[in-house]
């Protein structure tokens, strides 16, 4: 009767502190948590545009220097200041990447719980529009989606948000199908409990932390491919600086000026590897094997 | 759960092959929506800036011609036998059917991918099996940070700082050529595809690896292992015929599952290092705007993932024949 009381009533939140601190004592979610920070704040300084040099202001005079003291990350052909465009790259990745992620994730967990409870037609449904999008390798459906509607980094957003939408459902659905017979959510269905409010107060709390888990490691594909995406030209189209247009711009001059190329590159690398760290924590925290607990 | 899966009834096997045909019809309904939102049609991709010279009842004459005055459903159904009867549609840059195009640029990219999986199975069981063999121990800790630093790199990256690295410092260039097939410079080939291949290929083994050294893992902690050892099976034989026989069924899986990022990956791999695969002919379309082209591509690529996909999944019954009951 206890363990039933437990798990019907709703975490306190001195249980969402302990996760913060569990994954700060994980080693994996130090480094994570400390790179993701550390690349968050300069991309919201991007944004922002309160970097040391405007990121498009030319300065023929002071093209293609090396790192220095006064450029970091050196300067680029047209003199314009490495680190400055990179923050500002880093602040449209974050931007595209959090608002498809936002959408997909949203969108995939609430389509996800619905087939997994409801089952039947509307779970077959839905499960043909997930394989259907899984069919596609993730980074052709996103080009074509991107190329075939207009350029700007909404619709960008948008295509990356239908590429990961199959896999949030995946997520929600498997766990909704055990917790649909756990005692107390029959019981809650039991004393009259309407089943959508079922679905909010006792089967979402339940799988929030996989999903977390999922929304970090989601976000650093989305990362990824929209550098894929501006690297091949249909990104984030300019002026806006992009990782990847840097990078793809980089190749001729590689040569002469590397640190064109090692700039974004490390950028991008550190905000991956820092988001992929943080999601690995995450998940040794909530530890999704342990079954549905937390 | 169980209920569900009697309720849909039939044999595995054929519930397997009618998801799959349920899901290559909704990849063409798909494919086919794609086209149809785009600015334009048939008639301004195939005229040009000329469309504009047209009249009225020129411009209703060619939806005449090309059927674009039909209902949606209908237009879909003539474009799907098309499809089947080898009609892929006609690119007016290449001079050239579609059907043709990827007909030669079909087999460059199944080069690159089978050569891609190679590399990253040669890197990704030892690898794995390394780390398995002292969870938690230092070598295990290399694997696994040199895993995650590969899959926070993506390729279009690795492959420009690989391609930049060799062309700045050593001179080795062999993309710079014009491209050499397999059948007539088999050695200019083999060059030309190994950068790229080694690209995708180290991407990939990322995933093998961390299969490799689960399945591992799970399967030294199982009965039959205990039983084999109490039979005085040699430790060196137990590793190799009952540890790594039995990882292989999830390895195979893995390796089936990355072809469809492998597809992906060749897009940037193509593009990087000038191949002329199915990758580059869907990008080249796109950049000139042939949506025929880039529509017919991308069905035939989505096509071929399914199709992997369903024989790993066939292969995978086959070995394991659990699976049959669950």
């Amino acid at each position: 009767m206890s363990t039933l009381m437990e798990s019907v009533a709703p975490a306190p939140p001195a249980r969402r502190e302990s996760l913060l601190r569990a994954l700060l004592r994980n080693r994996s979610g130090l480094i994570g948590t400390v790179l993701t920070l550390l690349v968050v704040i300069v991309a919201v300084a991007g944004i922002l545009g309160a970097l040391p040099y405007d990121p498009a202001a030319q300065d023929v005079e002071a093209a293609l220097q090396s790192p220095s003291g006064a450029h970091w990350f050196g300067t680029d052909q047209f003199g314009r200041d490495v680190l400055s465009r990179v923050a500002s790259g880093l602040g449209s990745s974050l931007l595209v990447a959090s608002v498809s992620v936002a959408l997909s994730g949203s969108l995939g967990v609430v389509l996800g719980i619905l087939a997994g409870y409801f089952g039947g037609v509307l779970d077959r449904a839905i499960g043909v529009l997930t394989n259907v999008l899984f069919a596609f390798p993730s980074l052709l459906l996103a080009l074509t989606l991107a190329a075939t509607l207009d350029r700007s980094w909404r619709t960008v957003a948008l295509a990356i948000a239908v590429v990961y939408l199959p896999i949030f459902v995946r997520v929600a659905r498997g766990p909704v199908l055990t917790l649909r017979s756990a005692d107390y959510v029959i019981a809650a269905t039991a004393t009259g409990q309407r089943r959508l409010a079922t679905l909010f107060t006792h089967i979402l709390p339940n799988i929030r932390g996989i999903i977390l888990v999922q929304v970090t490691l989601t976000l650093s594909w989305a990362v990824l491919t929209e550098a894929s995406l501006s690297f091949l030209g249909f990104g984030t189209p300019p002026p806006a600086a992009s990782l990847g247009v840097m990078v793809y711009d980089a190749r001729a001059l590689s040569s002469v000026a590397p640190w064109l190329l090692s700039g974004p590159g490390i950028a991008l690398i550190v905000f991956v590897i820092g988001l992929n760290m943080f999601g690995a924590g995450l998940r040794d925290v909530v530890d999704p094997r342990s079954g549905v607990r937390r | 759960m169980k209920s569900t899966l009697i309720h849909l009834g039939g044999h595995p096997v054929t519930r397997r092959l009618g998801e799959a045909l349920l899901t290559l019809l909704g990849v063409s309904v798909l494919t086919f929506t794609l086209l149809r939102v785009l600015p334009g049609d048939q008639i301004t991709s195939s005229y040009g800036i000329d469309a504009g010279d047209l009249t009225k009842s020129q411009l209703a004459q060619l939806h005449a011609y090309y059927g674009l005055d039909k209902p949606l459903p209908e237009q879909f159904l003539s474009w799907l036998h098309g499809v089947f009867t080898g009609n892929l549609g006609y690119s007016s840059n290449a001079g050239q059917s579609v059907a043709d195009m990827t007909a030669d640029a079909l087999p460059v990219t199944l080069e690159l991918a089978v050569l891609a999986i190679v590399l990253a199975l040669v890197i990704g069981i030892p690898g794995g099996m390394i780390a398995a063999s002292r969870p938690g121990a230092l070598r295990d800790g290399v694997a696994q940070t040199a895993s995650l630093l590969v899959l926070s790199a993506p390729v279009f990256l690795t492959g420009t700082v690989l391609a930049s690295i060799l062309a700045n410092s050593f001179g080795w260039n062999p993309n710079g050529q014009t491209f050499a097939p397999l059948t007539e410079d088999p050695l200019m080939n083999i060059q030309q595809m190994v950068l790229p291949a080694l690209v995708l290929g180290v991407s990939i083994a990322s995933p093998i690896m961390q299969t490799t050294r689960t399945a591992i893992l799970d399967i030294r902690g199982e009965d039959f292992i205990r039983t084999a050892r109490a039979k005085g099976v040699p430790e060196h034989a137990l590793h190799v015929r009952h540890v790594l026989r039995n990882a292989l069924i999830p390895i195979v899986t893995m390796s089936g599952l990355q072809f469809g990022f492998l597809l992906g990956g060749a897009v940037v791999a193509e593009q990087i290092f000038s191949l002329p695969g199915i990758g580059r002919q869907v990008l080249l379309g796109m950049g000139q705007k042939e949506y025929s082209v880039v529509q017919s591509t991308v069905l035939v690529i989505a096509v071929l993932f399914v199709l992997v996909n369903l024989v790993t999944d066939l292969v995978y019954r086959m070995v394991d024949p659990r699976v049959w009951s669950r």
